[in-house]
C-alpha cells in the first residue's frame, strides 16, 4: 500500500473544502444605494475587475446571492426594505458595509438616516471611506475571504 | 388577423423521401397568382406590416387589472426608486413612483454646516455630477456675498464641470445600454469614465463626491502636467465614442427598443418643468449654458443637440453629442485658460495661504476664523441654477446674515423629471419601462436628497 | 425683509394713486405687475421678485402663465419662526424660455395651519415640489390632486424642516472602550 498520495490527489478536510468554494464563487447581492454604489461598479467594471474573484455577476434576486454588499446611505424609510432583503438571503450569508453612511451614518448624524447598517443587519466587514475607492473595497472583500478561509467568520 | 381565407394558402412540406404513401401528394402544378391585390394584401406581401398574435382588447374588464411594484430594490431602477405600476396584461396603465427611500434630509444638514463646508454636503446630492451640485451652491453664495471670481477660477470650474458631464453621460450611456441588454456598453463605459476619475484623483484629491469648486474660487490649483492629462482624454475618448456608435447606432436591436418609446412631446415636457436632454429630445431648443449663460462659458463655441421624436433613441444621440460638444469646450479651455488666482483674494471669505500663517498674525487669525466660525454672508435671498448632465439644478439660498444658510433648498432636475414617467409610461409595454427610466437618467441622490 | 421702497405712507399697500410704485424695467413684467396693484415688485440682488398676498396667489399665478411663464421651475418654502410677523414663506420660481426671464413669486403663511392654493392646476409639474414643501415643512396646498408625504415614510409625525423639529443627530460616544492593559 502506498505511503505517500500519488501527485494528483488533493486531501483536505470537508470544512475547509466548503469554505474554499464558498470564498472562490461569492455572488453579491446588488445593493447599492446611492454613491457608493457607482463606486461598487466601478469595481465590477473592467479597470478594477471583480470578475477575477469570480464576482462579476451581482444577481438581481437575493435569493441567488449570498454576499450583500450595503453600499450607501440607509435611509429610515429604506431600513424595512434592507432587512427584508436580508432575511431573504440563504445561509451562508455575508454582509459588508461600504462606505461611511452605511458604516456608522457617514457626516450625516440626522433624523433621516439610519446611524450605521449594524443596527439593522449584522455586519461581517466595514469598509471606511467616502465613496471607498475600488481598491479599499476590493480589500474590504479579499479580507473577508480571508477570514472565511481561516474559519474566523464562522455563518 | 385577416379572416380573408382566399388570400392564404397552405403549403405541406416534408423532407424528401419520407412521404407517407397514404397521403395524396400535393398538385405541384402551375402556381396561380393571387387575385387578390388589395391594399391590405400587398402590404402583407412586401412586409410592410406585421401580423402577430397580440391582440389589444380593449373591452378588459377593471378587474383584471393587476398592481406590481417594481423596486425599490431592483437592478434596474437606477438606485431606489419604487414603481406601483397598474398593469393590464403587458400594457401599462398607471404608475406612480414613490421615492424617499434615500432622503438624507441634506437640507437640515446644510443649515447646519457653514457656509464653506456646505459644499461638502451638496455635492453628495448628485452624486454622478458632484461638480455641479457645488457650483450651484458656490455661485449662489457668492452671488449673496457679492463677489467675482477670477478668470482663472471660472475656466477652472468650466472644465472640471464638462469633465463631469462627460463622465456623467458614460454613465447614463452604460446603465442605459446595460439595462436594454447591451452589457457590453457598461463596460466601456466605465473604462472611459476611469480616465476622467484618474485625472480627477489628480486635481481634486477624490475619485466623486469632491468639494472643490467652493464660494471664491477652487479648493486648488490644477496640478502641473495637467495639459497632457486633458489631452489624452481628449484623444481617446472621441475613439471610444466612435465604438459605441458602431455598437449600437443603427443596431436593428436597439433602435428597435429605443425608437418610439418612451416619447413626451415639448408641451408636456414644458408644463411638467422637465429639463435636461430630456425637454431638448422633445425638440426645445432649451440649454443654461446659453440662455442665462454663467462662469464665463460663453466665451466657448459649442453646440447644442436638439432631438426631433422625443423618444429614447433621441436622448441616448443627444448625450453622445453633448460628449462631443464638452469635448470641444475642454480643448478651448485649456488653449486659452488664463494665468492668475484660483481664488479671489477677499481675505474675509478665503483662507490665506498656509505659508502665510507662519509670518503674519493677521493671516493666523483669519485662517482661525475661517475655519472655526466660518465667514458671514449678508441677508438676503437668491436662486442660482446651472445646467447639469440632468436638466436645470438650482440652489435657492436664503442668509440671514449668519455663518450657516438659513435655508437651503436645492431645485433637483431628476425629482422633476420623474414626473414624466407617468406620461411616458401610460398605455406602453412592461418591456418599455427599463428603457424609459434609464433614459431619464434619474439619480436617487438628487431626487430624495 | 425689505419694504416699500421711497414710500412715505407705508401703511396701506393698495393706494398707489399717491405713491410711485416701483416697476421693473422688463415690458413683459411690467404688463404682468400692472394687472395687480397688491403686488409689490422689488429686485432682490439683481432677480426679479414679486411679493404676492396669499390670497391673489392663484390668480397671479395664471397671469403670470399667460404672460409668459411657461415652466414653474421650483415650489419651496422657508420657516421663518418668530423673526417675521407670518411664520412661514412660500417660493416659486418661474421660468419663461421665450422671453428668457427669471420671475419669482413669494408670500406667506400663518403660524397656525399655513395654507396656500396649489399652483399645480397652472402648472403641473409643480406636484412633485408641493408634496415635498408639505412634507417638510407642513404646509398645505389647497387643490393638490394627491397631497401625501413624500420624502419622509408615510407614517412619520413632524415635519423635518421647521426649525422646532431638532436635527435629530446621536450623540457620538465611544462604547465600551477597549482599556490598554
Amino acid at each position: 500500500m502506498p505511503t505517500t498520495a500519488p501527485g494528483n490527489l488533493l486531501m483536505t478536510t470537508v470544512d475547509k473544502a466548503a469554505r474554499w468554494a464558498r470564498t472562490r464563487s461569492m455572488f453579491p447581492a446588488s445593493f447599492g444605494l446611492a454613491c457608493c454604489a457607482i463606486e461598487m461598479m466601478a469595481t465590477g467594471a473592467a479597470h478594477y475587475d471583480l470578475g477575477r474573484f469570480g464576482m462579476e455577476v451581482f444577481r438581481a434576486s437575493p435569493r441567488q446571492s449570498d454576499l450583500m454588499v450595503v453600499a450607501g446611505r440607509v435611509s429610515q424609510k429604506m431600513a424595512p426594505v434592507l432587512r427584508q432583503v436580508y432575511d431573504q438571503m440563504p445561509d451562508p450569508k455575508w454582509v459588508i458595509s461600504m462606505g461611511a453612511c452605511a458604516s456608522t451614518g457617514g457626516m450625516f448624524n440626522n433624523y433621516a438616516l439610519v446611524q450605521g447598517v449594524d443596527q439593522v443587519v449584522p455586519v461581517d466587514i466595514y469598509v471606511p471611506g467616502c465613496p471607498p475607492g475600488p481598491q479599499s473595497l476590493m480589500h474590504g472583500i479579499l479580507t473577508l475571504h480571508d477570514k472565511i478561509m481561516t474559519g474566523e467568520i464562522d455563518n | 388577423m385577416t379572416d380573408d381565407t382566399k388570400s392564404t394558402q397552405t403549403l405541406d412540406v416534408w423532407v424528401a423521401g419520407t412521404e407517407e404513401p397514404e397521403l395524396a401528394p400535393t398538385d405541384e402544378g402551375a402556381q396561380e397568382i393571387s387575385t387578390d391585390e388589395s391594399e391590405t394584401r400587398l402590404d402583407e406581401q412586401f412586409g410592410r406590416v406585421v401580423e402577430d398574435d397580440y391582440v389589444f382588447d380593449d373591452d378588459a374588464d377593471p378587474e383584471e387589472r393587476m398592481i406590481l411594484n417594481m423596486g425599490p430594490q431592483h437592478p434596474s431602477t437606477h438606485g431606489v426608486l419604487r414603481l406601483q405600476i397598474e398593469l393590464e396584461g403587458e400594457i401599462i396603465r398607471r404608475t406612480k413612483p414613490i421615492i424617499g427611500y434615500l432622503h438624507t434630509g441634506m437640507e437640515k444638514t446644510g443649515e447646519q454646516l457653514n457656509f464653506s463646508q456646505g459644499g461638502t454636503n451638496v455635492t453628495r446630492m448628485d452624486y454622478l455630477s458632484p461638480f455641479h451640485n457645488e457650483l450651484a451652491f458656490s455661485l449662489a453664495v457668492e452671488r449673496l456675498l457679492g463677489i467675482e471670481v477670477p478668470p482663472r477660477a471660472a475656466a477652472i470650474r468650466v472644465l472640471m464641470t464638462e469633465l463631469n458631464r462627460c463622465s456623467s453621460h458614460l454613465v447614463a450611456l452604460a446603465t442605459n445600454g446595460m439595462d436594454i441588454g447591451a452589457v457590453s456598453m457598461m463596460i466601456y463605459g466605465f473604462r472611459e469614465r476611469e480616465q476622467i476619475l484618474a485625472f480627477f484623483e489628480k486635481t481634486t484629491g477624490l475619485r466623486m463626491n469632491h468639494n472643490y469648486i467652493r464660494p471664491g474660487g477652487v479648493a486648488a490649483d490644477l496640478p502641473p502636467g495637467w495639459k497632457d492629462d486633458v489631452d489624452a482624454i481628449l484623444d481617446e475618448l472621441p475613439r471610444r465614442i466612435q465604438q459605441y456608435d458602431d455598437l449600437l447606432e443603427n443596431n436593428p436591436i436597439w433602435v428597435g427598443r429605443t425608437r418610439g418609446v418612451g416619447v413626451i412631446s415639448a408641451e408636456e415636457a414644458i408644463a411638467y418643468g422637465i429639463t435636461g436632454p430630456t425637454l431638448r429630445s422633445a425638440g426645445v431648443d432649451w440649454d443654461l449654458r446659453k440662455a442665462f449663460p454663467y462662469s464665463g462659458i460663453e466665451q466657448y463655441e459649442f453646440e447644442v443637440p436638439v432631438g426631433v421624436h422625443g423618444d429614447v433613441y433621441d436622448r441616448y444621440r443627444i448625450r453622445i453629442v453633448e460628449i462631443e460638444q464638452s469635448l470641444r469646450i475642454i480643448e478651448q479651455v485649456m488653449d486659452s485658460m488664463p494665468k492668475g488666482d484660483y481664488r479671489v483674494d477677499d481675505r474675509k471669505v478665503t483662507p490665506p495661504p498656509r505659508a502665510r500663517i507662519d509670518e503674519s498674525m493677521e493671516a493666523l487669525i483669519h485662517h482661525f476664523k475661517l475655519f472655526t466660525e466660518g465667514y458671514k454672508v449678508p441677508p438676503g435671498e437668491t436662486y442660482v441654477a446651472v445646467e447639469s448632465p440632468r436638466g436645470e439644478l438650482g440652489c435657492y439660498l436664503v442668509s440671514d446674515g449668519g455663518a450657516k444658510p438659513y435655508r437651503m433648498h436645492t431645485r433637483a432636475p431628476s425629482f422633476s423629471n420623474l414626473q414624466a414617467l407617468p406620461i411616458t409610461m401610460a398605455d406602453s409595454l412592461m418591456a418599455d419601462t427599463v428603457a424609459t427610466i434609464a433614459s431619464l437618467d434619474p439619480v436617487m441622490g438628487d431626487v430624495d436628497r | 425683509m425689505t419694504d416699500e421702497h421711497g414710500s412715505p405712507e407705508a401703511g396701506t399697500v393698495g393706494e398707489a394713486v399717491v405713491v410711485e410704485r416701483l416697476m421693473p424695467d422688463n415690458p413683459v413684467l411690467r404688463g404682468l405687475f400692472e394687472g395687480f396693484d397688491d403686488v409689490a415688485w422689488e429686485l432682490s440682488i439683481g432677480q426679479d421678485v414679486a411679493r404676492v398676498p396669499r390670497a391673489r396667489w392663484f390668480e397671479f399665478g395664471s397671469a403670470a402663465k399667460e404672460a409668459g411663464f411657461e415652466v414653474c421651475v421650483d415650489v419651496t418654502a422657508v420657516d421663518w419662526m418668530r423673526q417675521r410677523p407670518e411664520r412661514f414663506e412660500v417660493v416659486a420660481n418661474l421660468l419663461s424660455m421665450r422671453h428668457r426671464l427669471r420671475l419669482r413669486m413669494i408670500t406667506t403663511a400663518p403660524r397656525q395651519e399655513p395654507a396656500v392654493a396649489s399652483l399645480v392646476p397652472i402648472w403641473p409639474g409643480a406636484n412633485f415640489p408641493e408634496r415635498e414643501a408639505f412634507d417638510m415643512l407642513g404646509i398645505v396646498f389647497e387643490g393638490h390632486p394627491d397631497l401625501t408625504r413624500i420624502l419622509m415614510p408615510d407614517e412619520w409625525e413632524g415635519h423635518p424642516l421647521r426649525k422646532d423639529f431638532g436635527v435629530g443627530s446621536v450623540p457620538v460616544q465611544f462604547k465600551e472602550s477597549h482599556k490598554v492593559s
